[in-house]
């Protein structure tokens, strides 16, 4: 094996955690006020809301789906739990209807793509309408204000640590055990990588999607709760487009949308990633709208990677086959 | 220069990172021949013939039609120059019709400049006449996705005869069609040899190669061991020379002492499918089922494994009756199979080789719900050893093994659920002999252990060296069983047939 390949066997394993270093070296030269613990305390409360929808959004794409209903789910479940707190004073009970009920909304969208057999992007497409709606009806289209001490969800601290990096752990290190140390989360793999093999393995097809949409759920749930009490309302405009940012962090962080490939801790990295990056030009005075041009090459440039370090994967395999292992 | 070969490749090398794929490669067809390239899986033969095809580029040497040197660069450099290839897993869209895949990529315009539409008659007319001429007659706005492997494949064959291919490569042309097919495959051969075509023909299959062969080219390793023409040869002579060692026995077939019946279908029928399939095995056999591709043999193992339906019958697992609605029903009763469909129904393409083995028997690694690595780890690497799998590690990717060595896992992730049936269907399919001779081996400790084990194969020989007793299928009926005294290939044809 030649130290390309070696390389390259080396980047595509470790290359998101290699540029998200690279990214902080040159973040902290490029402005001292970068790496300070105020500075990095920031971004990791700032990319928490995404980076947990991000992880329910690496468990589908994963099994090969997708969940286009993430943002307006978000709003539903937070204007509910919202709502609920306001009701009854109590934080515990508002927090279990937010899960509630983004489980409830991706269980939907994951029944009708496991029973009608529905592609998944059109199954939660129609959920983000009419979740969306179901939002903006319970609500009047009006925000709910005076939402007093559910703000400790969003705007909490335990010891120096905001309550939402806290959540956001939780929900990543949660993600990692899934993927990494369950059955259903080596089943969401096969799913994803050949769905045909995995039925022929003795894996529930149906189960799998189903529980995976469910989970996600859950996910998406917490998200709203935590995104309304950071914004010291229950806003049933909320989250529009926060899928895709969500999306986008899972695919920075290798996250491949032809699925059966993707991990929590990649995608986590590509959620620092993005956020490094905004806050990164934020401090050096980069005007927002060229930002978002920054942010549609750099996934661009991410996928480009992606597929290119593959083709290289695959001609660097050839040596080995048949040739080592155990002797013949 | 008196005489130039139709097509000549001079001194072909070519290197990927890391490996060696071909070393100084001399090769060359006349017109009106039949070349045969043999070489196991990983001997170089696909990087040759990708090279010819313009798929790859080789780093030196140089290729020659009728004595003029040619570059290849792409497939469509490949066409101009007369090549033809038709390749092994045969690439298509199945939403196409038979009408659009032939003029794809070619299709003929009407009307004026800058107006230029697709010409759907010419299409149509001219489909008709190319099928007309190859004796094949398809519907022409059939989707391909309604066909087998075998129509299509003759549709590829069409396709290149009548875009005057002079030069055509078949890349293991019979691996999925009937034998019925390959007779005629075989014919259509002799006409366009006859017509001065010159033909690259992959196979492993030393039946067909002996009887088509002009001239017998032999690659290992990435290097040309011997080539000559086919009269020189006989068959251990082709497969010694292919594995770079002497295979005494083909078959390692053992007599082993037979147990109870340890599985039983009654009646099987599902409609349109098979009806009325009846038959069992016991621990330790070996049980063959012999029939054309369509009979419904791999129909029959997928309903009995629960991935499609039963419509009426009975099956006996261990002696008693069991309701098969799943795979994991099956699965749990002791009952497993190996798809003749690597592809699609066996690997998880980028998943790890440890990963891929595991999948089926998770539930052996899990306490208190937390999957233990290490655990899994070394069962996996224990059945690999067991097994005889090689890969360079636990974490390779299942799709840089070769063939035979996907098999081998495939097989290992069934035997770690403990099964007491296997259905294996063309387990040797697509794979080199070498590895086929392991996986015999295998098949055979299997039955010393007393598991059962039911061999759908297209090849007869195979069924004939390995099998205990023969089942042979016909249009979804079992039309007969055959006991070793009564084993010969046109027995079993004649009952697969229906004569």
């Amino acid at each position: 094996m030649t130290s390309g390949d070696k390389f390259f066997r080396f980047m595509n394993r470790y290359s998101i955690y290699v540029i998200l270093a690279v990214l902080m070296v040159a973040c902290s030269l490029a402005s001292p006020n970068f790496l300070t613990v105020q500075n990095l305390t920031n971004v990791s409360r700032q990319i928490s809301i995404t980076t947990i929808i991000a992880m329910a959004e690496t468990i589908l794409i994963i099994a090969g789906m997708i969940d286009l209903a993430a943002g307006a789910v978000l709003a539903l479940a937070g204007v509910l739990s919202v709502a609920t707190y306001v009701a009854t004073g109590s934080l515990v009970l508002a927090l279990g209807v937010g899960a509630l009920v983004g489980v409830l909304c991706n269980s939907l969208s994951g029944l009708v793509v496991v029973k009608f057999r529905t592609p998944p992007f059109i199954a939660t497409l129609a959920m983000q309408t009419a979740a969306r709606g179901a939002a903006l009806s319970y609500t009047g289209g009006q925000n709910i204000y005076r939402i007093g001490n559910y703000t400790i969800f969003g705007q909490g601290y335990i010891g120096p640590i905001p309550t939402p990096v806290l959540f956001m752990l939780a929900v990543v290190v949660l993600t990692w055990y899934i993927l990494r140390h369950t059955r259903f989360g080596r089943h969401l793999y096969a799913v994803g990588g050949n769905e045909d093999a995995a039925r022929a393995s003795g894996v529930s097809i149906g189960n799998t999607k189903f529980i995976a949409y469910a989970v996600s759920g859950v996910f998406v749930g917490l998200a709203g709760v935590l995104y309304m009490s950071r914004n010291n309302a229950g806003l049933p405009n909320a989250g529009a487009g926060l899928e895709f940012d969500a999306m986008t962090a899972a695919i920075i962080g290798g996250t491949s949308f032809s699925g059966g490939v993707g991990t929590a801790m990649g995608t986590l990295a590509g959620g620092f990633i993005m956020g490094f990056l905004n806050n990164g030009m934020n401090l050096l005075g980069v005007h927002a709208y060229t930002q978002q041009i920054v942010r549609g090459a750099i996934i661009v440039l991410a996928v480009i990677w992606d597929v290119y370090s593959k083709g290289r994967r695959v001609s660097a395999g050839k040596p080995v086959e048949a040739k080592t292992g155990s002797d013949a | 220069m008196a005489h130039a070969p139709k097509l000549e490749l001079i001194n072909i090398q070519k290197s990927f990172p890391g490996v060696m794929a071909l070393a100084n490669v001399n090769f060359s067809v006349e017109k009106g021949t039949v070349h045969v390239l043999c070489g196991e899986n990983g001997a170089g033969k696909s990087t040759l013939m990708k090279i010819l095809n313009g798929i790859y580029k080789a780093d030196e040497g140089e290729i020659r039609i009728d004595g003029k040197p040619v570059e290849i660069h792409n497939p469509q450099d490949a066409r101009s120059h007369g090549i033809a290839m038709i390749f092994q897993e045969l690439n298509f869209v199945p939403e196409m019709t038979v009408e659009e895949n032939f003029f794809l990529g070619c299709e003929p315009t009407v009307g004026p400049p800058g107006l230029r539409r697709v010409d759907w008659k010419r299409i149509r007319r001219e489909s008709l006449a190319m099928m007309q001429a190859e004796g094949v007659h398809y519907p022409p706005d059939e989707k391909l996705r309604y066909l087998s492997v075998s129509d299509i494949q003759m549709l590829e064959i069409t396709k290149a005869v009548s875009r005057d291919a002079d030069i055509i490569i078949m890349d293991e042309p019979t691996s999925a069609i009937t034998s019925r097919e390959v007779e005629s495959l075989m014919k259509k051969i002799d006409e366009l040899r006859a017509k001065g075509i010159a033909i690259i023909y992959i196979s492993h299959k030393m039946d067909e190669i002996f009887r088509i062969a002009d001239q017998i080219t032999i690659l290992r390793d990435g290097s040309v061991v011997d080539s000559r023409p086919a009269a020189e040869y006989d068959i251990d002579k082709v497969i010694s020379l292919m594995v770079g060692r002497t295979i005494t026995n083909v078959y390692p077939k053992e007599a082993v002492p037979v147990g109870d019946v340890v599985f039983k279908a009654e009646n099987l029928s599902r409609a349109g499918v098979f009806e009325d399939v009846s038959f069992e095995v016991r621990a330790g056999e070996i049980v063959g089922f012999a029939g054309l591709v369509g009979a419904g043999r791999t129909e029959v193992a997928r309903a009995v494994f629960g991935l499609d339906p039963i419509d009426s019958g009975r099956i006996y697992i261990k002696g008693e009756e069991t309701r098969v609605r799943s795979v994991r029903d099956s699965m749990r009763s002791g009952v497993v199979m190996l798809s003749e469909d690597r592809r699609r129904y066996g690997i998880i393409p980028m998943r790890s080789v440890e990963e891929n083995a595991a999948l089926s028997s998770l539930g052996l690694f899990i306490y208190n719900g937390f999957l233990h690595s290490g655990k899994q780890k070394k069962i996996v690497s224990d059945s690999f050893r067991s097994m005889n799998v090689k890969t360079p590690s636990l974490d390779t990717s299942i799709e840089s093994l070769s063939g035979g060595n996907q098999q081998k896992v495939l097989i290992a992730k069934w035997l770690l659920t403990d099964p007491a049936v296997l259905f294996l269907d063309e387990p040797t399919r697509g794979i080199d002999v070498g590895a086929k001779f392991e996986i015999y081996k295998l098949m055979v400790g299997l039955a010393r252990q007393g598991k059962g084990i039911i061999m759908i194969s297209s090849e007869l020989p195979e069924l004939l060296g390995m099998c205990d007793r023969i089942y042979v299928m016909g249009g979804g009926r079992i039309n007969g069983m055959l006991e070793p005294e009564s084993y010969s290939q046109e027995n079993i044809m004649r009952l697969a047939t229906g004569v």
